[in-house]
Parts: C-alpha cells; structure tokens; sequence
C-alpha cells in the first residue's frame, strides 16, 4: 500500500472505531451531562472518520467509498490502533483510554494541518479544533477521580495501568506518511504527565508493548465490534432511507 | 436563499451562522454554485441544509444548482454575525466569547444567563444538544441554557 493511502486509512480506522466504541455508552453513561458528552465526541470521531475514510477511497483509486471502507472490511483489513477497539470496561478505564487518543489526535491533527497534502491539512486543521475539547473532557475527568476518592483514585490508576501498554503503537515511527508519528511523542508525553500528576496518578512502568494494529493483526475485540457496526449494511446490501 | 436556517437552531440563517461561504452564478451556464461549510466535522445537519439550499434555489429559478462543502479554512463561532448572535441570545442560547487566540492571555469571561442577564452561571456539561453547544444553568434564576461554545 503506499504511504498516503495507508496513513489516511489508519488514521480514518482510529476514528471510526473509536466512535463505534464510545457510542456504546449511549444511555448507561454514570449520568446524562455524561452520556450526551460521550455521544457528541463520538459523533465528532464520526465526523473525522467519514473525511479521512472518503479521501483514503479516493487515494486508492479502487472505486471504494466511506461506506465500502467502513462496512466492508473485515478484521484484518483495518488498520487502527488496538487502544480503539478494547471495551469500554470501568468508565475509568474509557476516560484513560480517551486521554491517550486525545492527546495523541491533538498533536497529529495539529501537525496535519501544516502538511503539503491540502486535503489532510483541511482535515487537521478541523478536527484538532474539536480533539482540544475530548483532551479536556477526558483531563478533568482523570484530575476528578485520581484525585478524589480512595476508590475512585484506585480504579483511575487502575485503568491507566491497564491502557498505558496500548500508547506505545501511536508513535510508532513511520517515516514515509505526511506526518510521522514519532515525532509527536514528546508532546504526548509532556501532555499527559501533566495531567496524570494533577490527578496524584503515577505514570506507569512500560513494560509489555502490544502492537499489529496498523498491519491489520488486532485483539479478539475487533471482530465483535464490526460485527454489530457492519451487519444492518451487509444485510440489506445498497438500502437508503 | 439566505433565508435557510439551521435545522437544529431555527432562528438563525446558515448566512448569519457563517456555514455559507459564497453564492456564485456561473456567467456562461447561468448554473449557481454555493459553498457551505461545516461547524462540526460530525454536524449532522449538513445533508438537511444542503437539501433546504437546493430546495430554495430551486424555487428561485435555479433547479441546477450545485452545493460545495469546504473545510479549510475551519469554521469559528467568531464567524457568527451581530445579528446571529442577536437572534441566538433572543431564543435562550447564549452567544459565544471570542475564540482564545495564541499569544493572548487566557481569559474567561462569565457567560451571560439568556434570560435574566445575570453573570452568575455554572457549566453543567462540556457537551450539549447539538454538537456546537454546552450546557448551562443560571444560579440565579435556576434556568438552564444551552451556550454556543467557542471554537
């Protein structure tokens, strides 16, 4: 695959998984403020997804659109990170998991937006304006239960313990894409030690570092997800409203 | 034409909002182009206003009207109009501050309560109804209110 195309893919992949995901908070979200909240930067994701899916469809060549890319592939042929695609699990472990992806987004979509390639710097140039506000959102979150409670401060640092392996894949040097994610690591990294230390939090060892997801080789959740996502499309092959 | 509203805020037209961008008739064809652009990347109101455009240039006399959606250069709430804002604050939605430019010192200013003026008001939520607005409430007359937040 060549590079714009591959990048464009993973980074549309991101999005579209993460939306799938966070909007599976619709209705048990801990309170409604919450639950719209997880809705809306789901609908954003959404947003971003269907821009980056519909340019990678064009950078392709292969007649495929956003809907062909979205609904169409299987497991394999997705290129998102694993941090998207594991459960929500402890709400805890969803706001940790949101940290990471925003303050990973913010950087990339920041850097995006001064790229050569028009149609990506548009895209960057759009979506960080929104990824500023899910970074906060998750921020105030994390700073509120690290430094709350005796339980809420456990299970906060439990569900960074658990997500923090998955940040090691987004910086992944890839020197041939219009921005190479290497070099947004010490952003990341300045971004979040802030915050964690706020919230009385400890950054994490790093230890064990899964990767694959950008060569299409994911953890075991991927699967069940598209196959909720991708099944009214496959059932009623070309249906409109 | 610039009479099509926001199908998620009603009071106020896609001109005085800043989603359209240009009105150009092309001289040879006659055939008119408008270009919108988007609030929000995921604004799912964006196949509604495009189908009120073509709808009210079509009454216009221009059923081949084309509508073009642009990104760059993103749109800010400080591309809202006097009269936009007017109009916001008249249906209970508070108008939004001035987006925070780099190399100015943060600053935030008390958001207004919509119906009583007062300058005593809380954030409930980040995230609101739609997309572009965050929720509100005045501590003084216990209303809640939706505020078109900065961007």
């Amino acid at each position: 695959m060549n590079g714009p195309f591959a990048f464009t893919l993973a980074l549309g992949d991101d999005a579209l998984v993460a939306a799938q995901r966070l909007a599976e908070w619709t209705t048990r979200a801990p309170e409604m403020e919450e639950d719209i909240a997880l809705a809306n930067i789901a609908l954003d994701q959404l947003g971003a997804a269907r821009l980056l899916l519909s340019y990678a469809g064009e950078l392709e060549g292969a007649g495929r659109d956003e809907d062909a890319l979205a609904f169409l592939r299987d497991d394999r042929e997705f290129r998102n990170c694993l941090l998207v695609e594991l459960p929500n699990d402890d709400f805890a472990v969803t706001m940790a998991k949101l940290l990471v992806l925003s303050a990973y987004q913010v950087p990339l979509y920041t850097a995006l937006a001064d790229c050569p390639d028009e149609r990506l710097a548009a895209i960057g140039g759009k979506a960080r304006k929104e990824s500023a506000y899910h970074l906060d959102h998750a921020a105030l979150w994390v700073k509120r239960l690290g430094d709350g409670t005796e339980e809420s401060h456990r299970r906060m640092q439990a569900g960074v313990d658990q997500i923090w392996p998955y940040a090691d894949e987004l910086f992944a040097a890839w020197p041939e894409a219009p921005v190479d994610p290497a070099t947004l690591r010490s952003d990341f990294d300045h971004t979040v030690s802030a915050v964690l230390a706020e919230a009385t939090l400890t950054v994490p060892e790093v230890g064990w570092t899964p990767v694959g997801g950008r060569d299409g080789v994911h953890t075991e959740h991927l699967s069940y997800l598209l196959a909720e996502m991708q099944v009214l499309h496959r059932a009623h092959p070309g249906a409109r409203w | 034409m610039a009479a099509v509203v926001d199908p998620e805020i009603r009071v106020v037209t896609i001109d005085d909002l800043g989603i359209l961008r240009s009105v150009q008739e092309d001289p040879a064809t006659g055939r008119v182009v408008v270009t919108i652009t988007p609030t929000y990347t995921g604004c799912p109101a964006m196949d509604v206003i495009r189908a009120d455009i073509r709808r009210a240039l079509a009454a216009a006399g221009h059923p081949d009207a084309e509508v073009r959606t642009v990104h760059s250069p993103a749109w800010s709430t400080d591309w809202i109009s006097d009269v936009g804002r007017a109009m916001l604050a008249a249906a209970g939605i508070a108008p939004p501050a001035p987006v925070r430019r780099d190399g100015v010192v943060p600053l935030t200013l008390a958001v207004r309560c919509p119906r009583c003026g007062s300058p005593e008001t809380e954030q409930l939520s980040r995230f609101g109804s739609t997309a572009c607005k965050a929720l509100w409430r005045c501590r003084s007359c216990s209303e809640p209110f939706d505020h078109v937040k900065a961007l």
